[in-house]
């Protein structure tokens, strides 16, 4: 095959319209794990390593449920109470007692939460972990024209846009979304003023918290093995594209989320079989040659706000 | 003096074993204003610093209205009736001045809210109204000490601290700074301000406290504004 026809094949599987459904539903997914980390970094300056040991646990509580053939909805309800309240654990026990310490510090204490829950998860279910097969009847397409999409692919769309119009709505609209704001711009002039320091950290982890369980419910429709590594990689490549498009800001982050999850997916469907182990390296090296060009973010302007005098 | 309404006693404040404040005591009472001056490095800002819990004194006692503060996190003494328009205003530029001043809510007092607070700020700074939807980030110098001032107003505090408020402000913004200060005193605040322009603080505060080293060398009335000679002997005793 001459590189010009490889190439034709790429292009013509990448602009194929369910590769593109698919790889928005991706996209969808990464830019909610983008926005959970966007926030907890935003108030605690955290880079929480350990958000995708949330999603895992999620994973675990709704295969827990699936076994006992507990209802759907009390399945996604478990989900979010077991992920949810480690979350607060987490904030609690580790990153409270830790917000005056250095980044390094708190960023290691993440790594020692991530491997605990791991471990944890290992010694409880085993490597080969469980199935969560409760809601895998969503990966059956419907068709759209001449397309068909799967179910989950709409679901993960809606959901996405749901969650971040109501978090935008919070941030914009109430009284604890300026003060989450405030303290994402200054916490500490944000304290000065007022702003209750344990009560937004706690918002923010919350809010994380439940995104979290969100793509735990539509992770596990699109991979429903649910194993003590389930998630961490998705995580890492969140990070990136978190980092990617600009870690200071939430929108920016959440749109480098999106973009990271959208180029895996058609990268992933467009790329030859043969070639699609290579797909992480693609990606990373894409990531390396965004920070080198603009290594405040892709979607971060680049002029602040300069007082006029 | 009339009502207590702050008491600093004996504070001693140190960064890592250097002595910043050394045994500071001062009263501020409401409808007062008291002026801190001295050099660079007196302890002048680490005072207020110490008031509003950014850092933690080695000794001495802090009490508002009677109860004491120290120990207590910013969040906490805010919310107990001190408020602080710091040095180099610190506004949240990206804000708008509307959002600006509703964070300043953040810092009543509990069942004290009554939604007079941002008029009330407005009749002071009409200038805030009509920039209501500005960026904060994009306002003039004194514009921004105006939103500055008005942010710590609108928690309605009983003690108003103020880090050299004048500072990098052109003649005639600084006037206004002054005269509003005037008229906040009237409100019945008590008013501990922070100043590099001494002559002015003398003039305008009801008493003047010296600082050179952490330690209170001299206490000045309105009294002393013209003498400009015992001010300078005061500032490199």
């Amino acid at each position: 095959m001459t590189l010009a026809s490889a190439l034709t094949d790429f292009i013509r599987d990448a602009v194929d319209l369910q590769v593109q459904a698919d790889a928005i539903g991706l996209g969808a997914i990464f830019a909610l794990m983008a926005v959970g980390i966007g926030l907890v970094f935003g108030v605690l300056r955290l880079v929480n390593f350990a958000y995708g040991q949330l999603i895992m646990a999620g994973g675990f509580a709704l295969a827990f449920a699936g076994e006992r053939g507990w209802p759907v909805a009390v399945a996604i309800a478990l989900c979010f109470v077991v992920v949810v309240g480690l979350s607060l654990a987490m904030e609690r026990v580790v990153f409270r007692p830790l917000r005056s310490q250095s980044p390094a510090v708190m960023l290691t204490a993440t790594f020692a939460v991530a491997f605990l829950l791991q471990s944890i998860a290992l010694l409880w279910f085993g490597p080969l972990g469980k199935n969560a097969t409760s809601l895998v009847s969503l990966n059956r397409p419907v068709s759209i024209g001449d397309v068909e999409i799967r179910k989950i692919t709409i679901v993960a769309i809606v959901t996405a846009a749901v969650c971040l119009a109501l978090l935008v709505l919070l941030l914009n609209r109430t009284s604890i979304g300026l003060h989450m704001r405030a303290a994402a711009l200054d916490f500490s002039t944000a304290r000065l003023v007022g702003v209750r320091a344990t009560l937004v950290s706690s918002v923010a982890v919350v809010l994380a918290g439940i995104l979290a369980a969100v793509v735990a419910v539509l992770l596990t429709v699109q991979f429903p093995t649910v194993t003590p590594t389930f998630a961490p990689r998705e995580t890492i490549i969140v990070l990136a594209g978190v980092v990617v498009g600009g870690m200071t800001r939430l929108l920016p982050a959440t749109l480098g989320g999106f973009a990271i999850g959208y180029v895996s997916g058609v990268l992933g469907a467009a790329l030859p079989s043969a070639q699609s182990q290579y797909l992480p390296s693609f990606v990373f090296g894409l990531v390396i040659l965004v920070l080198l060009v603009r290594p405040g973010g892709l979607f971060i302007r680049g002029a602040r706000t300069v007082e006029r005098v | 003096m009339s009502e207590l309404a702050l008491r600093v006693s004996g504070l001693d404040v140190s960064y890592g074993g250097v002595a910043a404040v050394r045994g500071l005591s001062f009263e501020v009472g409401s409808s007062e204003i008291v002026g801190l001056i001295g050099p660079n490095g007196a302890g002048k800002s680490t005072t207020l610093h110490a008031i509003m819990g950014l850092v933690p004194p080695q000794g001495g006692e802090i009490a508002l209205g009677g109860v004491g503060i120290r120990g207590k996190p910013p969040e906490s003494i805010a919310r107990s009736g001190v408020a602080l328009v710091p040095e180099g205003r610190r506004l949240f530029g990206e804000l708008t001045v509307r959002e600006n001043l509703q964070l300043g809510l953040a810092g009543r007092r509990r069942g004290e809210a009554n939604g007079s607070e941002l008029d009330d700020v407005h009749e002071l700074f009409p200038i805030l109204r009509d920039f209501a939807g500005r960026q904060a980030g994009t306002l003039s110098g004194g514009q921004q000490q105006q939103l500055a001032i008005a942010r710590a107003l609108v928690a309605r505090p009983s003690v108003l601290l103020l880090d050299e408020p004048s500072l990098g402000l052109a003649p005639t913004v600084v006037d206004l700074v002054f005269s509003t200060l005037e008229a906040i005193r009237e409100r019945g605040l008590a008013i501990l301000l922070v100043e590099q322009r001494a002559q002015r603080t003398v003039a305008l505060a009801d008493r003047t406290h010296v600082l050179a080293n952490g330690e209170l060398r001299l206490t000045l009335t309105r009294d002393d504004a013209a003498d400009t000679d015992r001010m300078i002997a005061a500032y490199l005793s």
